[in-house]
């Protein structure tokens, strides 16, 4: 690592202490990047910069916050109204939890479309998994904080989940709460997790570059880094990809911040809560919805809940299995997959199956918004859910080891130089 | 830079689809009909003029029953009424005193109170829910000061709440209602219709009609211009800081947009030594 020689006298005073610049170069200047990485490559480090800004906007906010049942709302509104840019403090934190999940969900996808979760890279997957879940656990926090009725309804009806674990799920519960129903002790542990959850993430994130640092990134083609010709090095030529990206990401989060703040909200959360009066329709945040739907879909007379039924497990505990389930199998993806070819660009019969998922995904998070009884091109949704559910699954356990197995792939280029470079006319003929 | 647009696209339709699908889950909520607003759009703003004839009708007939307990009385400044006029008019309502020299907040049972100061939140019609209650047969007129933010499409529901009662249940409502519920539609003893409250039937009878208030400045005093002025003003009292957002978000924006071309050209010239 000691590669690098200092000429600042003071830099290389502490370098060879403690040696956080030749880190710093090593990361940056040092580290070989793929040279054909496409702009889906991007969505890491928006991903960071969503981290950061939410980090930031909170610690600001938790200054003006009051994690108190009968005060919570109206430090929200105060923070909104009389602390200086307060309100841009709260869009901006509120705002930046959706766009941070867009952001990830493409980030997943990509990983998905051209097998960067596949050998050698099951570290890197597992990591970004377990962030992923951390940040669904701090998002569904966060949202019961400013205590309206959706956050505490939510919260409500989430936690009451837990109720579905055989002998002890009542117990739980009460646990979760710190009572018997969600009141002040749970919006105050609510608010300590919700502080502390996203410094974990930030570890897990460390260790996630840690572990993108050892194997290098993934690329479109989908090969391994085999020379220095396939590789620039990641500064100056990422950094200012990056920068790039960021500044278009931007215009479109901060269009929302300005001009819609509340449209990716919902309207019942500006109504204080109240455990009297329970909302006609409760939703999570939209980026729950998908993982809302599979829990829903296990009725006492679907289809799909009938192996469960063999087992004596409630309609109730066959969803939370299911939803939890649902994230549970992605962590066996680098085993399901049996294709030798990690890039769909090669994979003329996966990449179709690979769209078809991600509409289904779409299906299900709509299937999560409305209400089992609506229906979607005149089928009930209660059972497009179902089907959909089923999809999910069937497309991770069975469809993605089966393609793999029988897919006739496209040739494979040699190295991510030989697939940048664009054959000439006569090696074309 | 195409793919770019792509995953942009992609990324926009995403978030947009799941917006869809949750507005839509927001409720059975009627169509309401969208209108002309002076703060909306990119470069919407307040129209003082309005905002101080919708408090003259909030002040008259709404604040019987409807607090807006999130707004002080200071800022009834920000919409360009004179300091004197909010002073005189906060001195209408009492607030808790606090304690006395002797350190005691009840004198003979009766709670120390002083007049309303300009710091002071507006102090709502009704001490409490109970309170409110009884005084509206049992309904509650919840406090407008988030109105506008707590309803989907805020403003024109709001507008559309005021001015879409009918004395009579409508026959063609009726019909209609028969076919699509199998049941007649009743309405119960002291309520009013309205085609766009939920279920119909509200406990608020219409609270504005032509010439509910004197307008001082010429408008008409119409109930669509009541209706009006008086949501503008709610939608105000709601959104105290949508002028300073949308003027802030025109200027970072024209910064962003020259930031992106710059860090552009400049991404295209650092990488045009690789092949
Ligand atoms: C006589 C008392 C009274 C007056 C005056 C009054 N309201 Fe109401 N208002 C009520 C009551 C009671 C309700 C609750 C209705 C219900 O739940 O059915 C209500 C409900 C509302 C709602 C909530 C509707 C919803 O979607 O839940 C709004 C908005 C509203 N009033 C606005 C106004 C405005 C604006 C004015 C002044 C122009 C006004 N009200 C004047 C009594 C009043
Ligand atoms: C992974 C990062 C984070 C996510 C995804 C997240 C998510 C959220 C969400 C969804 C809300 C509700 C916003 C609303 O509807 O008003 C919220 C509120 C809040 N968050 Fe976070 N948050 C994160 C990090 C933090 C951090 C690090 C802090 C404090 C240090 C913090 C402090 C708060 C506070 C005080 C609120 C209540 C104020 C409000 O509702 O706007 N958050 N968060």
């Amino acid at each position: 690592m000691s590669d690098v020689q200092w000429k600042n006298p003071v830099v290389k005073w502490v370098d060879e202490r403690l040696p956080v610049f030749s880190l710093m170069h090593h990361s940056t200047v040092g580290y070989p990047t793929p040279k054909n990485l496409n702009y889906w490559w991007n969505f890491g480090s928006l991903a960071l910069t969503c981290l950061i800004i939410m980090i930031v906007t909170g610690i600001f906010l938790a200054m003006s916050y009051t994690p108190h049942a009968s005060m919570a709302f109206d430090s929200v509104e105060r923070i909104m109204r009389d602390v200086n840019y307060g309100w841009l403090l709260r869009y901006l934190h509120a705002n930046g939890a959706s766009m941070f999940f867009i952001v990830v969900y493409i980030h997943m996808f990509r990983n998905m479309y051209y097998g960067s979760y596949r050998a050698p890279r099951e570290m890197l997957w597992f990591l970004g998994l377990a962030i992923y879940l951390a940040m669904m656990a701090t998002g569904f926090l966060g949202y019961v904080l400013p205590w309206g009725q959706m956050s505490f309804w939510g919260a409500t009806v989430i936690t009451n989940l837990f109720s579905a674990i055989p002998l002890v799920g009542d117990d739980v519960v009460t646990w979760l709460w710190g009572g018997f129903s969600v009141d002040n002790p749970t919006l105050n542990r609510f608010f300590s997790l919700h502080y502390l959850l996203p410094f974990v993430i930030f570890a897990l994130v460390a260790l996630h570059l840690w572990a993108l640092h050892v194997v290098k990134s993934n690329n479109p083609a989908g090969v391994e880094i085999k020379s220095e010709e396939d590789t620039i090095p990641f500064h100056p030529y990422y950094t200012i990809k990056d920068l790039y990206g960021i500044a278009i990401f931007m215009i479109i989060y901060l269009a929302f911040v300005f001009w819609a703040p509340n449209f990716l909200g919902h309207p019942d959360n500006y109504i204080e809560a109240n455990p009297m009066v329970t909302p006609p329709h409760i939703v999570p945040e939209w980026y729950y919805l998908p993982f809302y739907a599979i829990l829903r879909a296990f009725t006492a007379d679907a289809i799909i809940y009938i192996p469960f039924g063999w087992f004596f497990i409630t309609p109730k505990l066959a969803g939370v299995i299911a939803m939890f389930g649902a994230i549970i199998v992605l962590f066996f993806l680098p085993w399901l997959d049996t294709s030798k070819v990690l890039s769909a660009k090669y994979r003329p019969v996966f990449k179709q199956f690979f769209w078809i998922f991600v509409i289904n995904v779409l299906i299900l998070g709509y299937c999560g918004a409305k209400s089992p009884t609506d229906t979607l091109f005149g089928i009930k949704l209660e059972i497009v859910s179902q089907v959909a559910t089923f999809y999910y699954f069937a497309h991770l356990m069975v469809l993605t080891p089966l393609i793999g197995w029988m897919e006739k792939t496209r040739e494979v280029p040699n190295s991510i130089a030989a697939a940048v470079t664009k054959p000439t006319k006569t090696e074309e003929a | 830079m195409r793919k770019f647009v792509i995953s942009a696209v992609f990324g926009a339709v995403l978030a947009a689809s799941a917006v869809v699908g949750s507005a839509f889950a927001a409720g059975d909520a009627v169509k309401v009909e969208g209108q002309d607003w002076s703060f909306s759009g990119v470069f919407g703003k307040y129209d003082k003029k309005q905002l101080q004839r919708g408090f003259l009708v909030y002040k008259d007939v709404c604040a019987g029953c409807h607090g807006l307990r999130q707004v002080a009385y200071r800022n009834l400044l920000e919409i360009g009424l004179t300091e004197e006029a909010v002073k005189e008019y906060a001195a209408e309502f009492e607030v808790p005193a606090g304690p006395n020299d002797d350190g005691e907040t009840i004198v003979d049972g009766e709670l120390l109170v002083r007049p309303a100061k300009l710091s002071d939140k507006m102090v709502p019609p009704f001490a409490n829910e109970q309170a409110a209650r009884v005084s509206n047969s049992g309904a509650f007129p919840p406090d407008l000061s988030l109105m506008t933010k707590a309803r989907m499409n805020g403003p024109d529901y709001l507008y559309a709440l005021l001015t879409k009662y009918e004395e009579e249940v409508p026959e063609a409502f009726l019909k209609e209602y028969k076919e699509k519920h199998g049941e007649e539609f009743v309405l119960p003893e002291g309520m009013s219709f309205n085609h766009v409250f939920p279920g119909y039937q509200i406990a608020m009878a219409q609270p504005l009609s032509e010439e509910s208030v004197e307008y001082e400045d010429g408008t008409e005093p119409t109930l669509e211009n009541h209706a009006k002025d008086v949501t503008a003003f709610l939608n105000w009292a709601a959104e105290p800081e949508l002028e300073a957002r949308k003027s802030m978000g025109v200027k970072v924006m024209i910064f962003l947009l020259l930031l992106s071309v710059m860090l552009f050209a400049l991404k295209k010239r650092i990488w045009s030594d690789v092949h």
